[in-house]
């Protein structure tokens, strides 16, 4: 019957839809990117915070800085260990995080994340000066 | 009655907790990787048995519902969406039924005041109805970032539209909007929340409702909470959620170290909402296509729709007839094809 | 009458459309005197060799059914399933939104919730679940699922004989859910118990012995045509000559009986005969009557799909003897449905006749192609437009008329433009009732699909308040005085309506307005309309209630 010729055609349509991923990727690796540290970042141990923070929650704490310097005019940030911090993106982050591409840009194109830090701020201000 | 709403947030609750405790014990494969691929099966074979068994059974009637003018002479103008003639005319009116909801636009309220009926327009139903759909849709589209890498362009391009609208606060204790607000996030769990309001505090809908149509509502509550907890609130280590969900879909499971628990809560709760919906009345996804008022051509007295059990039946001839009535017919003067006579001597 | 009948204001402040506390499926259903009609005559059970016809009363607590009458529902259930996509994907896909509740007349006449669409469906769903789904049945009554029992038998049939299968709440469906699709199943499925109703059951099988509804005999059929040829003599001078069973003829007519037996219709088949006498004596066209395929309606359809296809035979069947080439179809409602979505596929394919073409005005009527059936307002309609109909609209002044679209010409067919043009082209005042009330979304006039009797009368007059409610408005609003509609159960079940809701309002057929507006050869001066009123009257009537208003 022609009517079912149809819905056939149009089930296999939907689970292809639905399946894309699975026939898209055709088991093929696709590793998670290794993010790389620079010697200096390497040499620090720890960032401002713990890593398993940073991971997964460095955006707040960039908000809170840039509310904090811009709004409040307070630059100094003192993390739970007593530690002090300017607080500065391209100053302090990418003074160990100098490798942009191959830091911040390598899981932020995985996950499709499109920060706008980099509306503004320049990926590396100490050698564009 | 309460029982009914009551039973199905029980259920929701019950799968909320054993996500949150299995991963918390140690059960992340399970959760992370058995399920959601148990689910998948599922779907796709429920989905393609209920089609399957749907399409099983004929079509004998061509049977739409004429929702306006039909084909008739050339000054009389047709309309061709809600009565189509012919199959782009069925396509359209399939099209704006499922993109536009077509039919629950028409929804009116009757009142009955002062001795007179009124019908008002009712678009709540509607816009919840569309809001949900596409926000779901929308949802789900960003969500195959996580299961094609590269990320291709016209996800980017959604997910920039859809985190068009800035909404950070910045308190103290109160820190929100980073990562980018995603409004169709928010637009789901609102909808969500309306259509489940709507069936509890509308009595005839409250009368008519069913666990059935309780538990996907709060089971996608579940969902959209979940996601909008992870994303907003607890966050959670995305380069390890997408080394996880790429795992599934190219078939090299892992289960990546430092996932929260939230996530495998909101990926047990889609686990289960994808098993289910074969099984239920979510199918009107694919019902609404096989509806025979909705995709088939108005002009029915113009081509001939074929049953294909069309089986002969019983029918009183005109021969029988003539042979009980012939007398008084003829009487009355009215044709016969044997004259008494003759109808005598064959009866010989 | 030993009960006073309570007024229409009485009944309207009665009505609560807020559902009761207890459960659906606790509250037991308790058949009402004035709401169900009788049961069927074993008689006319037996006529067409149904299932298991018996005397039985639905009020009784023993129906006399068969000992595996549970057995015979679920295969009789399943066998349907596998025969009906519809049937199959409606028990599947309902999602229980609500928006068909208001919209059933019958749901908005008696605020019984069982007459939403949604619960009356849930009634066949309920046990759909239990007997053909797993999860259902693991779920039970919490998901709305229960076994057959007598208690859900006898809810079944009270509320499906509470449907007139209008399609109203299809309309509204995302999904397209037709009720009238499930109401159809379930009374197959009751059919299968012998549990009709005496209203469907005996015009049944009237029609499938004698040719119509009413059982009239051949002879008597004539004898009351004859009647009405006598009748137009005398209203205008001229004498009209039917045509019977007359082979070779151009075309054949078919009407419902009830056109020819009870009033208002018979006036409009008194049009008909005037415009056939009109048509012959002008342009030679040889239109013929059967008395066989005397039935244009077809309460098989109330029934069975198979009860249906046999009564509906009749129609080609006699077309083929006469060698017609094509037929015409009077006014009525739901055999214009079996006409244009079901005849074709049952009893087609018609090719003994040939497309249907006007030989007056030579339009080829493309929408009927295949079927090859004509509406008669279609082809009026066709020669009003060339122009070949003599037409006088003052004798028709004293009317303010206004359109009831009957539901299966409307949501089986799309059948509105047609009457409205020819009414505009017969009539000077025409005024549209609410556009939530007409065309597509029009009402019932509460006692379709076969529930036109007399012992239900109060489930009629509640089914066809909203009808009667939209009337009352252009009544008050613009003075209508006339509800003109194009269905024999409209015709035979409004005027009860109007009298009890808005007493002042008359019913017509389309075509007894066209007779009366159309000037016949060697007419006389036609001083009174077909209902013999004197038309100097009628207009100083007509008058005096434009004063007052």
């Amino acid at each position: 019957m022609k009517d079912k010729r149809w819905i056939v055609t149009g089930l296999v349509v939907f689970l292809l839809i639905v399946l894309f991923p699975f026939w898209y990727n055709r088991g093929r690796a696709v590793p998670p990117p290794e993010v790389k540290l620079t010697e200096k970042a390497k040499a620090e141990k720890e960032c401002v915070l713990s890593r398993d923070y940073m991971k997964a929650e460095h955006m707040q704490i960039l908000d809170l800085w840039r509310e904090t310097v811009v709004r409040e005019g307070n630059r100094i940030y003192t993390n739970p260990k007593g530690r002090e911090f300017v607080m500065s993106l391209s100053n302090t982050c990418l003074d160990c995080h100098a490798n942009k591409a191959e830091f911040c840009d390598k899981c932020h194109n995985y996950a499709s994340v499109r920060p706008y830090c980099w509306d503004c701020h320049i990926e590396n201000p100490k050698e564009a000066r | 009655m309460n029982k009914r709403y009551l039973f199905a947030f029980l259920v929701v609750f019950v799968l909320f907790l054993a996500a949150g405790l299995g991963s918390a014990v140690g059960l992340q494969w399970l959760f992370g990787v058995v399920i959601p691929y148990a689910a998948v099966i599922v779907f796709v074979a429920g989905f393609a048995r209920k089609v399957l068994n749907w399409a099983a059974s004929p079509v004998p009637f061509a049977i739409p519902t004429t929702g306006g003018q039909g084909r008739s002479f050339d000054w009389i103008p047709q309309a061709k969406i809600d009565n189509p003639s012919g199959g782009w005319g069925v396509l359209l009116r399939l099209l704006f039924e499922v993109l536009t909801f077509r039919s629950l636009f028409r929804n009116t309220r009757m009142r009955l005041k002062e001795e007179k009926i009124a019908y008002q327009l009712e678009i709540f139903l509607w816009v919840g109805a569309l809001a949900f759909h596409y926000a779901f849709l929308t949802v789900l589209l960003r969500h195959t970032r996580f299961f094609l890498e590269p990320t291709p362009g016209c996800i980017q391009l959604l997910e920039t539209l859809d985190s068009f609208f800035r909404v950070e606060i910045l308190y103290p204790g109160i820190q929100f909007g980073l990562p980018a607000v995603y409004l169709s996030g928010f637009v789901l769990l609102l909808a969500v929340v309306y259509l489940t309001l709507r069936r509890i505090l509308i009595p005839a809908v409250r009368y008519v409702s069913l666990v059935s149509d309780y538990f996907p509502l709060l089971l996608i509550f579940g969902i959209a909470l979940s996601g909008i907890l992870m994303r907003y609130v607890t966050k959670v280590d995305i380069r390890a959620v997408k080394e996880l969900t790429l795992g599934l879909v190219t078939f090299r499971p892992t289960v990546p170290e430092g996932i929260g628990a939230v996530f495998y809560i909101h990926l047990f709760l889609v686990s289960v909402l994808i098993a289910y919906f074969p099984y239920s009345k979510l199918m009107h996804l694919g019902g609404i296509f096989l509806s025979p008022t909705r995709n088939l051509r108005g002009d029915t007295r113009a081509y001939r729709h074929v049953n294909p059990w069309n089986y002969p039946v019983p029918v009183h001839t005109y021969e029988e007839y003539e042979e009980e009535f012939r007398e008084k017919m003829i009487e009355a003067g009215l044709p016969v094809e044997k004259e008494l006579a003759e109808a005598a001597q064959e009866k010989e | 009458m030993a009960e006073a009948k309570p007024t229409p204001q009485d009944v309207l402040h009665r009505i609560q459309h807020s559902p009761p506390r207890s459960d659906w499926m606790e509250t037991p259903v308790e058949i009402r005197k004035g709401m169900y009609c009788y049961a069927a005559n074993p008689k006319s059970v037996a006529t067409l060799g149904l299932p298991h016809p018996h005397a039985w009363n639905p009020v009784e607590d023993d129906w006399h059914l068969p000992e595996n009458w549970q057995q015979i529902i679920h295969e009789g259930f399943k066998e349907r399933l596998e025969r009906f996509r519809s049937f199959k994907v409606f028990m599947d896909i309902c999602v229980r939104c609500g928006a068909c509740a208001d919209k059933c007349h019958y749901f908005i006449g008696t605020g019984d919730p069982k007459n939403m669409p949604v619960l009356r469906a849930e009634l066949l769903r309920s046990v759909y679940r239990n007997d053909f789904s797993r999860m259902g049945r693991i779920l039970g009554k919490l998901n709305g699922a229960r076994p057959m029992n007598f208690d859900v038998l006898r809810e079944w049939w009270y509320y499906l004989f509470q449907c007139s299968e209008c399609r109203r709440c299809s309309l509204f469906c995302p999904y397209g859910i037709d009720t009238a699709e499930i109401t159809i199943m379930g009374r197959e499925l009751l059919n299968l118990l012998g549990l009709n109703i005496d209203w469907i059951a005996t015009p049944v099988a009237n029609c499938y012995m004698n040719g119509n509804h009413l059982g009239i005999q051949p002879h008597a059929f004539k004898d009351m045509i004859d009647f009405f040829v006598d009748d137009i003599e005398e209203k205008t001078g001229v004498r009209v000559k039917p045509r019977f069973m007359e082979k070779g003829a151009d075309i054949l007519f078919i009407t419902p009986s009830g056109d020819v037996f009870a009033d208002p219709g018979t006036y409009t088949a008194m049009g008909y005969l005037m415009l056939f006498h009109y048509l012959e004596e002008k342009y030679g066209l040889k239109v013929t009557w059967s008395t066989y395929a005397s039935e244009g309606g077809n309460f098989g359809f109330f029934t069975s799909h198979e009860t249906m296809k046999r009564l509906n035979a009749k129609m080609y069947a006699e077309a083929k003897r006469l060698k017609v080439k094509w037929i015409l179809g009077g006014e009525c409602g739901h055999m214009w449905r079996v006409i244009h979505q079901y005849m074709d596929t049952m009893n087609g394919p018609a090719d003994f006749l040939e497309v249907p073409v006007n030989p007056i005005t030579g339009t080829r009527f493309e929408q009927a192609r295949s079927t090859k059936m004509v509406h008669l307002v279609e082809f009026t309609a066709d020669l009003l437009h060339h122009g070949k109909l003599e037409i006088d609209k003052r004798r028709n002044d004293y009317l303010n008329v206004t359109f009831h679209d009957s539901c299966n010409p409307s949501r089986g067919m799309g059948f509105f433009e047609e009457p409205r043009y020819v009414i505009r082209n017969v009539c000077n005042h025409f005024y549209e009732m609410p556009a939530n009330t007409i065309r597509e979304q029009t009402f019932c006039c509460g006692s379709g699909a076969g529930l036109n009797a007399g012992e239900n009368m109060e489930l009629r007059l509640a089914g066809g308040l909203p009808r009667a409610n939209a009337v009352q408005h252009v009544h008050r609003k613009y003075g209508v005085n006339m509800l003109a509609c194009i269905c024999a159960i409209d015709r035979a079940a409004l005027p009860a309506l109007m009298d009890y809701w808005v007493p002042g309002v008359q019913v017509t057929g389309v075509h007894e307005l066209v007779a009366n507006a159309l000037n016949l050869p060697g007419q006389n001066e036609r001083t009174t309309n077909l209902r013999g009123e004197e038309f100097e009257e009628l207009m100083a009537q007509a008058e005096g209630h434009t004063d007052e208003g």
